[in-house]
């Protein structure tokens, strides 16, 4: 009985606050049949917005995860003064909003800011475009390798590691053939977080983007822009896109569990 | 290939865990490092295997100084007491690593491979992952993985530590076996003093980062260098200045034929030997062994006052009574 309660309370739970707004999305979306959907998702603005979208997580994802590993291996491995403030600042995107790293980011790279002035004469303009956005994107999605990473790291040990040393393996072959396929799950787990941290970011890159249509709209901001212009079908359309972008990721990781080694 | 050790120290920290440590060990010789936990044993077999760097001293292998090369390159098979096993790969694979790391050719690969299993009874199992292994066969995996590689020496750090005794006897014949048939160099950490004896020719024993004695294991019983030597390759009772172990002691029923007077606490049967625990007039306690035809001729029992002699006691003098804390 008390079984069935805690069962039926997180269902309850997860179906009201998860499975609700999202079936509403869909439902809202295809409210006047699929051809309006369709033709709301096929405009110039929304097409540029779903490439901009994969453009700024096929950069986040391969740096974070790249960075991500390396940082859990310093982390984990090395001893060294200040290796608290690193660990610190890892978690910093988590604890700050997104809000805050936009308007920091503008505060340097801005025409205004510390390097702005320097960028902007060298003809390089960062604030309200690409590369802007691709920080605030890399900046809010840059905890979750490291963090799927290090307690992997910390678990495995050394000692395969040195038992692959006095077989002859070089660091580097260590690397690729010893540590690398023991994290690899932790490190799957963190690309897909990653890549759904990078699809759905809004405020940071809402405020460093400038939000031009066709231009500097990501997938996000699309759908303020629809709703804002009162196209609901046009933002719920969108919406639905964001929502299949990310499940397929979250499948994708499913895909490759883990063989029999884990048994 | 032979290896030497010379002046050898390490320190983590404050913790001293090698001090001034030199040692021999011959070319094809198997050879035990002995001491309790914390003795600096497995710090000296990863100073020799190049996984640890001396503060200080040279370690020499068959004739080259390699104190600055890496263990990658040190022509080392290690085995640790956990397996480190690559759990992501097969048996196969596991065993193949440091021949892959080689580009060996496939063909010569795959046989060598074959050929290892078959050395560690491991036949049918390339094709397993190491967690669908128990310890036994994951520590002979293991065994096999740093023997494809051809290594000059063999070091094993505490090999068969992590499993239950069955398994351990069987390994500890199987590895002196195995030793018999390869001729590598081999030293093994143990702090389990039968281990030593039974698989090693050459015992060192060492204690708070110092070797305590370096001998055969008849040398370390009969003639040990120390208290604390004498008292970890075997059991001892302290009899008045000096050592004793249980079974050079005679017990007697007649005052007449000397000794010291003991109480007998407890009669032990243990097969052909029976344990007689006595008490002293100090009561401190004594542990004598005897024969089972000795204890039936002397009728013992709890209460029974006994003379107690003793055939070879063993008086160490100041320096050889150890350090502080040195004996268990």
């Amino acid at each position: 009985m008390a079984r069935l309660a805690l069962r039926f309370t997180a269902l309850a739970y997860l179906a009201a606050l998860l499975a609700l707004p999202v079936g509403f999305v869909f439902y809202r979306a295809f409210e006047h049949g699929i051809g309006t959907a369709w033709e709301s998702l096929t405009t110039p603005e929304a097409q540029h917005a779903f490439w901009l979208t994969c453009l700024m997580v096929a950069i986040a994802v391969p740096l974070n995860t790249v960075f991500g590993v390396l940082c859990g291996l310093v982390l984990v491995r090395q001893r060294f003064r200040g290796k608290a403030l690193l660990s610190a600042a890892v978690d910093l995107p988590f604890a700050v909003s997104p809000v805050v790293i936009g308007l920091a980011l503008i505060l340097i790279y801005g025409r205004n800011g510390w390097f702005g002035g320097w960028l902007a004469d060298h003809g390089i303009q960062i604030i309200f475009s690409l590369p802007g956005m691709a920080l605030a994107t890399i900046f809010v999605s840059l905890p979750f390798v490291v963090r799927e990473v290090a307690p992997l790291l910390r678990e495995i040990g050394t000692e395969q590691e040195q038992a692959a040393a006095t077989l002859g393996a070089s660091p580097l072959q260590t690397f690729f053939r010893v540590t690398l396929p023991a994290i690899r799950w932790g490190v799957a787990y963190g690309v897909v977080l990653t890549t759904a941290r990078a699809l759905g970011e809004f405020g940071a890159v809402s405020i460093v983007s400038g939000k031009l249509a066709g231009q500097t709209e990501t997938l996000t901001l699309h759908v303020e822009d629809r709703f804002q212009a009162f196209d609901l079908t046009g933002a719920y359309a969108a919406a639905v896109v964001l929502a299949l972008m990310a499940i397929a990721t979250l499948l994708a990781m499913n895909l490759f569990k883990p063989k029999a080694e884990t048994s | 290939m032979s290896i030497v050790a010379q002046g050898v120290s390490k320190r983590f920290g404050d913790f001293v865990a090698l001090e001034n440590v030199s040692l021999d060990v011959p070319d094809g010789s198997l050879t035990a490092l002995l001491g309790p936990s914390g003795g600096g044993k497995s710090t000296l077999l990863r100073v020799v295997a190049g996984l640890e760097r001396p503060d200080s001293g040279r370690v020499v292998i068959s004739g080259e100084d390699a104190t600055a090369t890496p263990a990658r390159k040190r022509g080392v098979g290690f085995v640790f007491q956990h397996y480190a096993a690559f759990k992501h790969m097969t048996v196969r694979d596991n065993v193949a690593f440091g021949l892959k790391i080689r580009k060996r050719p496939k063909g010569e690969t795959r046989a060598r491979v074959d050929e290892l299993l078959g050395l560690v009874h491991l036949e049918g199992f390339a094709s397993r992952y190491p967690a669908q292994l128990s310890g036994g066969q994951r520590q002979r995996m293991a065994l096999a993985r740093a023997l494809a590689v051809e290594p000059r020496v063999l070091l094993l750090d505490e090999p068969f530590g992590a499993l239950d005794a069955t398994v351990r006897k069987e390994l500890r014949a199987w590895l002196r076996r195995l030793h018999d048939e390869v001729h590598v160099t081999t030293i093994f950490v143990t702090h389990d003093q039968e281990e030593a004896m039974e698989v090693a020719e050459q015992i060192v024993v060492l204690n708070r980062g110092r070797i305590e004695q370096v001998g055969s294991p008849r040398d370390l019983y009969e003639l040990p260098a120390n208290e604390f030597v004498m008292s970890f390759v075997g059991p001892v009772n302290r009899l008045g200045d000096g050592l004793v172990r249980p079974h050079d002691l005679v017990l007697s029923r007649d005052p007449g034929a000397g000794g010291v007077e003991a109480m007998v606490a407890r009669v032990v049967h243990l097969g052909f030997e029976v344990r007689v625990e006595l008490t002293l007039g100090d009561s401190s306690p004594l542990s004598a062994q005897i024969t089972r035809e000795e204890a039936d001729e002397l009728e013992l029992a709890p209460g029974d006052i006994v003379y107690v002699r003793t055939t070879a006691p063993r008086v160490f003098n100041e320096s050889e009574r150890g350090r502080p804390g040195a004996t268990r």
